[in-house]
């Protein structure tokens, strides 16, 4: 939900002109181009190859925790100092700084979760040119070359990644303000360097006119006070073409050079109607990329909250398939490189090489640092029913009925910001919603949830508690003049609790008492939005950078603002229940380390073909960089949806982690059965998949909470050395087993799928049909089809008695499909707790291991200490691929039965009629 | 391991019956047959046989869910519940066991540990009031109904009655129309030809006047240029008047003027008679030459007043969806503006004109007795004709009235240009059946339109219970507004609530009698008690 309506007050008339006048498109002109942002312009234009940066080797110390060594700019003498370390877990991280800050320059707090455990390093080499340092065991090296400085990774022969190769590392030390002459070092370096005198006075002037210390664009002007203070480094990937990540942007998976555009920018705003396929900057901000080739996949994770911007270069990127046929064969290729550049407008570098080699070394790696998803209650994985705005209760109520009436499940109902009493979080229309509790109760009876908005954006009204509070306890945002920060938002005029301020958080976080949020119950839950911070009037559509949190400007943080709304929230939802129940917050605004609160979704898309397809690379990209929880809205937020492309919309979003329908409130009403009996059956089927699905989801979110590893998976992170894969955006795994590959095109007669793995076989999860591996399969397609396979040698854990509510399902039975390789085997996994509390941390959970080998299928417990019982029992196993067997027997504790089963032989599909084992017992099965 | 006992014992009541009827859980009586222990059950679909013992043993056998009426395993199934004192149900398999009480007999929450209250009896009690409260309505709707309907007969015959009147009269009419015509055209014809007379004299009368006015100008002018008092005007004193260089080409030469002068160094008063006709057009009398164009004073201070208007329709809480609605206004202005501007100029050039020659003189009394039998001729004629288009328009309009679409019976004619009302705390809703809907604000402001009468749009079986209004005002990025009225038996004719479910899209509740059904002729709103 985003910008305005036309009840807005006076002072978005402007931006309606210019919305009326763009028509369905973002206007490019609110928002900065790399030229119109003087820092990047500045970095941007420095040459490759002239680095002026040099290591001291003599000021080298190495302990056992870290090495450090100064460096000098030899152009104006300022000495940095660079510190490395060695992670544990294959990690290695580079900080520099200034060596003698004229102040402290902001270091990113509360991302990492710990002070990362470091391992020993330790000195292979040295001479006048360099040193070489040992990696611990893996014959990783580094090789620190000291004119001009430059970092070296090393393995055996190969190099992984160089720093500074291009000697684009570049720091601007910050100085007095040079009008004021009390700058002596820099009055002190052009008499210090003999080398250029008049070109480095010349190329001062000219930074000076470049906006170092004051920056306007449209009517807004930065003051910046601490004057220039930008960082950039560059990184060069040999041997890789592709590289991933840094969201969010709305472009493929797979990142594309830069060199004819901007780059892609990283600075959380509020886009409306953002364009496709391109790499502006939208709400959230995750500065990791991964690199991968058939060898290799590695990490980058720039720690830096300021705005940021990414170019990509490589050497083969202009080439086609038949250029770099040619090198090949003539022998004249060079080795592929990618090169990458980050430039961030403040801080310090602080950069973390995850150097793999698998994918999955990756994602660990990552969540060693900045922790994993967090591991959400069962019932958020449902079907999420939103619009802006349902009306009143009576309208909720309405709502709830449809789905029964229509028997399709759902597990929340949201509301959007009009059912606040004029905006001011926390509360309730008092006419339309006048009894929240009944409302809720009417809903907890259904076994049922809803969330409800509130967003960091405080009305300043005296009348209004909350807005009281934080003015008197001093909470506030400041602006660079020291009085409270005010902005415009949907409120009006609203201020901006300071969410960096722990004391602010906690006591935002007490708000979500039962005691203080009045009419909240337990089944009620929150969304942040607008939390990039969205400021209506300010320069582009958010938070002046020179605002104060505290000692700290708003450059320093901005990117970081999301993420702490997003987590005292959390923390609220959680205090509320005294720490046992688990929280569900949703935000729009998200940065490194949001995962461990919660939900994302990809903001404010619209009503179009496109959109839904890039829902597919924006989900990918966030899962590869931690964000497991995310969803597009379905439907598309702004516009009207064809039939058509609602329906395809809920058949995709029933197989992406977040599921939820949302709609604008200009838009006609779309609750799933307004089209018709046909397609509220097609959309009832994609819902009632969802659930039969919930057991796998919830595993694979257990999964996640522990490893890292996403939820929504792009292919290649399974089949890392088929290249084949690794441009795929239009199809994705969930986890290993499931292979989705929606239809999103109109008017589609049907999809070509690729099925990876040579020697892998795919089933068909609707018509069991068996596929091999490695292969394009056409798939043709009518309205109903929604194209999934399970990978042969899986098992999956299923519940097809679909209620109401996914807590309605409780305690219902599994069906197990065991998909059998050409090895016939299958193994996989069931995770059972109780679904909504913390207990799993005191392991009261169930965790199954399945395996099918030799013509027995075993169920072990992986958790023998854990501690949990279940009523949910065994109904069915189907096996896919099988043969028929003459015999079937259940061992348990209990003793052995025979089992009944039915076989089809046109499909090769053995179904055992309802062994009845408890979900949590030992058992084996014997086919003979 | 779970296990349910296939069979349950119910024990009904009903009336004054009371019986024993044993069959599984979750079949109705109407298909108790199906369901034979001790016989191998088949699928109500055909689709297989199975054992008995498979019936209700919580896995699902059939296709059609049928061998599992009383469990959820089943994703198709249906489970019955008799609801005794109440009505019988039947609700989705998927809500047995599910924890949340669905049938008011609780028999569908056997086994899965909650509570549920039996509350048939309760709402058999409630619903029994209900529907007693709503067959009163109906009756008494119904008994208005008739009433409507017999009053809407009664008016479509005196429609139809006066229609054939004002038909008749309409051919008195257009006879009596015709007739003056000739009347008008007879008289008309002489009055032209007197009038024209009048006219060509006086226009003759005023060449006199002109040419006499021309010499007198002549001959002022002749004194004027003749600057030396010689009786002669010479091509210096020609040359004086720049204005009348032939070719304009900013320098009149000696050669011009006396080319002007007819070949001649100077002219006296006579031969000045052929050098006058040349240049009077371009003369510019000496004494006159520095007065302004008129009409300029007159526009501004118009302008002025329009932009006064213009700040007075601005309100201060300006909406984006008014913005239509104001460019109109300003458009508006606009013309008006263009309006006022135009006729200053010509209306100044008559009167000039006027001045010269004087006005014409009146008529002579046989002209003027002429004109005015001519006058009252066309008058008579003017009337008759008016009164033909009433009568034409009364036609129209009682034709569309009784073709209109008011319902079988013509109940709903009598809402036909009436307007209901309903205001809500913001609004005063105003619904005028078949004609439009709109929506005013209460505290001021202009009125929107919510839709014009569009058709019946109801579902097929009961057409007459919904009415929609469509292509009112245009939204802001949306659709235009529409509003669908839906219908229940009332006796009173009102708006009982209003709503916007969907942006723009307006949903009315209207109750009247003419909604009504006969209550004794149908029991829909009993549902059938199967087992009672």
């Amino acid at each position: 939900m985003a910008t305005f309506t036309e009840r807005m007050g006076p002072v978005l008339l402007l931006w309606l002109a210019v919305c009326l006048s763009g028509s369905w498109a973002v206007d490019k002109g609110n928002f900065k181009t790399c030229d119109q942002s003087a820092f990047c312009k500045r970095q941007r234009a420095m040459k490759p190859g002239e680095s002026p940066y040099r290591a001291l080797l003599e000021t080298m110390e190495l302990t056992n925790t870290r090495l450090t060594l100064q460096l000098i700019n030899d152009n104006n003498k300022v000495r940095l100092l660079l510190e490395l370390y060695r992670l544990q877990g294959n990690i290695t991280r580079v900080k520099i700084n200034e060596l003698k800050p004229l102040k402290p320059r902001y270091e990113v707090p509360d991302v990492l979760i710990r002070e990362p455990p470091t391992e020993p390093l330790s000195l292979l080499s040295q001479d006048e040119n360099g040193v070489v340092l040992s990696l611990g065991s893996e014959s990783q090296r580094v090789i620190v070359s000291a004119r001009p400085f430059r970092l070296d990774i090393v393995e055996g022969r190969d190099v992984l990644m160089s720093l500074n190769s291009r000697g684009l590392l570049s720091f601007e030390h910050l100085r007095m303000r040079k009008d004021t002459q009390a700058d002596p070092e820099a009055e002190n370096k052009e008499g210090t360097d003999p080398a250029n005198p008049a070109e480095t006075a010349k190329e001062e002037e000219e930074k000076v006119e470049d906006g170092m210390w004051e920056e306007t664009f449209k009517s807004h002007t930065d003051s910046k006070p601490s004057g220039p203070s930008a960082i950039s480094l560059d990184f060069s990937l040999p041997g890789v073409e592709h590289v991933y990540g840094i969201p969010e942007h709305a472009d493929t998976l797979k990142l594309k050079t830069t060199d004819s555009g901007d780059p892609y920018r990283l600075y959380n705003l509020d886009v409306f109607q953002y364009e496709l396929y391109n790499p502006m900057a939208l709400y959230g901000a995750v500065p990791v990329m991964l690199a991968h080739n058939t060898q290799r996949t590695m990490g980058i994770f720039w720690l830096n909250a300021a705005e940021t911007w990414v170019d990509i270069s490589s050497n083969t990127a202009g080439k086609t398939v038949f250029g770099k046929m040619l090198d090949y064969v003539q022998g004249s290729s060079e080795t592929p490189q990618t090169d990458v550049r980050w430039i961030s407008e403040s801080g310090i570098i602080d950069v973390f090489l995850m150097l793999g080699p698998t994918p999955r070394d990756v994602f660990s790696q990552y969540a060693s640092l900045t922790g994993t998803q967090a591991f959400p209650p069962l019932a958020s994985l449902g079907y999420h029913q939103c619009r802006w705005n349902y009306n009143d209760q009576e309208d909720v109520r309405s709502v709830d009925a449809g789905f029964d009436e229509h028997d399709i499940p759902y597990d929340f109902i949201w509301l959007d910001i009009e059912h606040t009493d004029g905006k001011r979080y926390f509360t309730w229309d008092p006419h339309k919603f006048a009894s929240p509790k009944e409302m809720l109760q009417g809903l907890l009876d259904k076994k049922r949830k809803m969330v409800a908005i509130v967003d960091p954006h405080i009305k300043v009204d005296t009348n209004y508690k909350i807005h009281n509070e934080i003015r008197s306890r001093g909470f506030y945002v400041k602006n660079k003049d020291g009085g409270d920060y005010e902005g415009w938002c949907w409120p009006g005029n609203a201020g901006y609790p300071d969410f960096t301020r722990p004391d602010m958080r906690a006591w935002w976080a007490s708000q979500f008492g039962y005691d203080q949020y009045e009419g909240a119950m337990e089944n009620l839950y929150t969304w942040n939005d607008m939390n990039e911070p969205s400021v209506f009037n300010g320069p582009e559509v958010t938070m002046h950078k020179d605002a104060m949190h505290e000692s700290w400007e708003h450059r320093e943080v901005h990117n970081l603002y999301g993420l702490y709304v997003h987590r005292a929230t959390a923390e609220g939802l959680t205090e509320r229940s005294g720490g046992v129940e688990r929280p569900f917050v949703l935000t729009r605004a998200f940065f490194a380390g949001s995962q461990r609160y919660g939900a994302v979704w990809t903001g404010d898309n619209a009503a179009e073909w496109d959109h839904l397809k890039i829902s597919i690379p924006m989900c990918l990209s966030l899962g590869l960089v931690g964000i497991s929880f995310c969803g597009a809205d379905v439907g598309g937020f702004f516009k009207s949806p064809s039939t058509e492309l609602l329906v395809r919309w809920y058949q995709t979003g029933a197989y992406q982690p977040f599921f939820r329908a949302h709609a604008h409130l200009d838009t006609p009403r779309r609750e799933p059965w307004l089209f018709g009996p046909e397609n509220t059956a097609l959309m009832r089927e994609a819902i009632r998949q969802r659930y039969t699905f919930l057991p796998y989801w919830y595993q694979l979110f257990y999964l996640a909470y522990h490893t890292g590893e996403p939820v929504m998976r792009p292919l290649w992170v399974e089949y890392p050395q088929d290249p084949a894969t690794f441009a795929l955006d239009d199809e994705y795994l969930l986890g290993r087993d499931l292979l989705v590959h929606p239809v999103t095109e109109e008017g589609a007669r049907g999809v070509t799928a690729y099925l990876p793995g040579k020697h892998e076989v795919w089933f068909d999860i609707h018509t069991f049909q068996k596929h091999n591996g490695g292969q394009n399969l056409y798939i043709p397609v009518t309205m109903s089809s929604i194209p999934v396979f399970q990978r042969g040698g899986s098992i999956i854990p299923r519940k097809l008695r679909v209620r109401r509510s996914s807590t309605c399902m409780e305690h219902d039975p599994y069906t197990l499909y065991v998909a059998l390789d050409n090895q016939r085997t299958a193994e996989g996994e069931l995770y059972i707790d109780d679904g909504h509390t913390f207990n799993y941390e005191k392991k009261e959970l169930i965790h199954r291991k399945f395996s099918f080998a030799n013509g027995v299928l075993s169920s072990v417990d992986l958790e023998p200490n854990a501690q949990f019982t279940t009523k949910s029992w065994v109904e069915r196993i189907i096996i896919l691929g099988a043969s028929k067997p003459s015999m079937v027997t259940l061992k348990t504790a209990d003793g052995a039965n025979q089992l009944e089963f039915d076989f089809d032989a046109s499909m090769s599909v053995l179904t055992i009629r309802k062994p009845g084992m408890n979900a949590g017992a030992d058992w084996t099965v014997t086919l003979q | 391991m779970v296990m349910f006992g296939h069979f349950v014992l119910l024990v009904l009541f009903g009336g004054a019956m009371s019986a024993e009827v044993q069959r599984p859980r979750g079949v109705p009586l109407s298909k108790r047959q199906f369901y034979e222990e001790d016989k191998p059950f088949t699928c109500l679909d055909g689709s297989r046989t199975i054992p008995f013992d498979r019936v209700n043993d919580d896995y699902c056998d059939c296709v059609d869910g049928s061998d599992e009426p009383g469990t959820a395993a089943c994703p198709n199934g249906n489970f019955h519940c008799t609801n005794a004192g109440f009505r019988p149900a039947f609700i989705p398999s998927s809500r047995v066991n599910d924890g949340i009480c669905d049938c008011c007999d609780t028999t569908d929450e056997y086994n899965s540990g909650i509570d549920c209250q039996n509350t048939c009896r309760e709402l058999g009690r409630k619903e029994k009031e209900e529907l007693e409260k709503i067959a009163e309505i109906a009756k008494e709707g119904f008994m208005f109904k008739k009433q409507l309907i017999q009053e809407a007969k009664q008016g479509l015959e005196d429609k139809k009655s006066k229609l054939g009147d004002v038909q008749n009269s309409k051919k008195d009419l257009e006879a009596k129309v015709e007739a003056l015509r000739t009347v008008k055209e007879t008289a008309e014809q002489p009055e032209k030809e007197a009038k024209e007379r009048h006219l060509k004299a006086w226009e003759e009368q005023k060449a006199v006047i002109r040419m006499e006015k021309d010499k007198a100008r002549m001959a002022d002018v002749f004194l004027e240029l003749d600057d030396d008092d010689d009786s002669f005007v010479s091509v210096a004193e020609l040359q004086s008047h720049s204005e009348l260089d032939p070719d304009s080409d900013a320098s009149f030469t000696e050669a011009e003027a006396q080319g002007l002068l007819g070949g001649v160094d100077k002219v006296d008063t006579v031969a000045f008679e052929t050098v006058w006709n040349n240049i009077k057009e371009k003369y510019v009398s000496e004494s006159t030459a520095d007065v302004p164009p008129p009409g300029e004073t007159a526009q501004e201070e118009i302008r002025d007043t329009s932009s006064d208007n213009d700040s007075e329709n601005y309100p201060d809480e300006d909406i984006p969806e008014e913005e239509d609605d104001e460019d109109m206004d300003e458009d508006d202005e606009d013309m008006d503006e263009g309006d006022y501007k135009a006729p200053p100029t010509s209306r100044t050039d008559d009167k000039k004109d006027d001045d010269e020659e004087g006005a014409m003189p009146p008529y002579e009394q046989e002209t003027q007795t002429l004109i005015d039998a001519a006058q009252k001729a066309r008058d008579e004629f003017n009337e008759a004709e008016k009164a033909l288009r009433e009568v034409e328009d009364q036609i129209r309009n009682l034709e569309k009235e009784i073709s209109f679409d008011f319902g079988p019976s013509s109940e709903f004619a009598y809402l036909y240009s009436q307007c209901y009302e309903l205001t809500t705390g913001e609004y005063v809703y105003r619904l005028c059946p078949f004609n439009r809907v709109s929506q005013k604000p209460k505290f001021g402001g202009s009125e929107t339109n919510l839709g014009t009468w569009g058709k019946w749009a109801g579902p097929e079986d009961n057409i007459y219970s919904v009415m929609k209004y469509e292509h009112g005002t245009g939204c802001w990025q949306g659709p235009n507004r529409s509003t669908t009225v839906k219908l229940t038996c009332g006796k009173e004719t009102i708006v009982t609530s209003t709503s916007e479910p969907s942006r723009c899209e307006y949903l009315m509740e209207f109750t009247s009698p003419a909604i009504c059904q006969d209550p004794t002729s149908s029991d829909s709103g009993h549902p059938d008690h199967e087992e009672l």
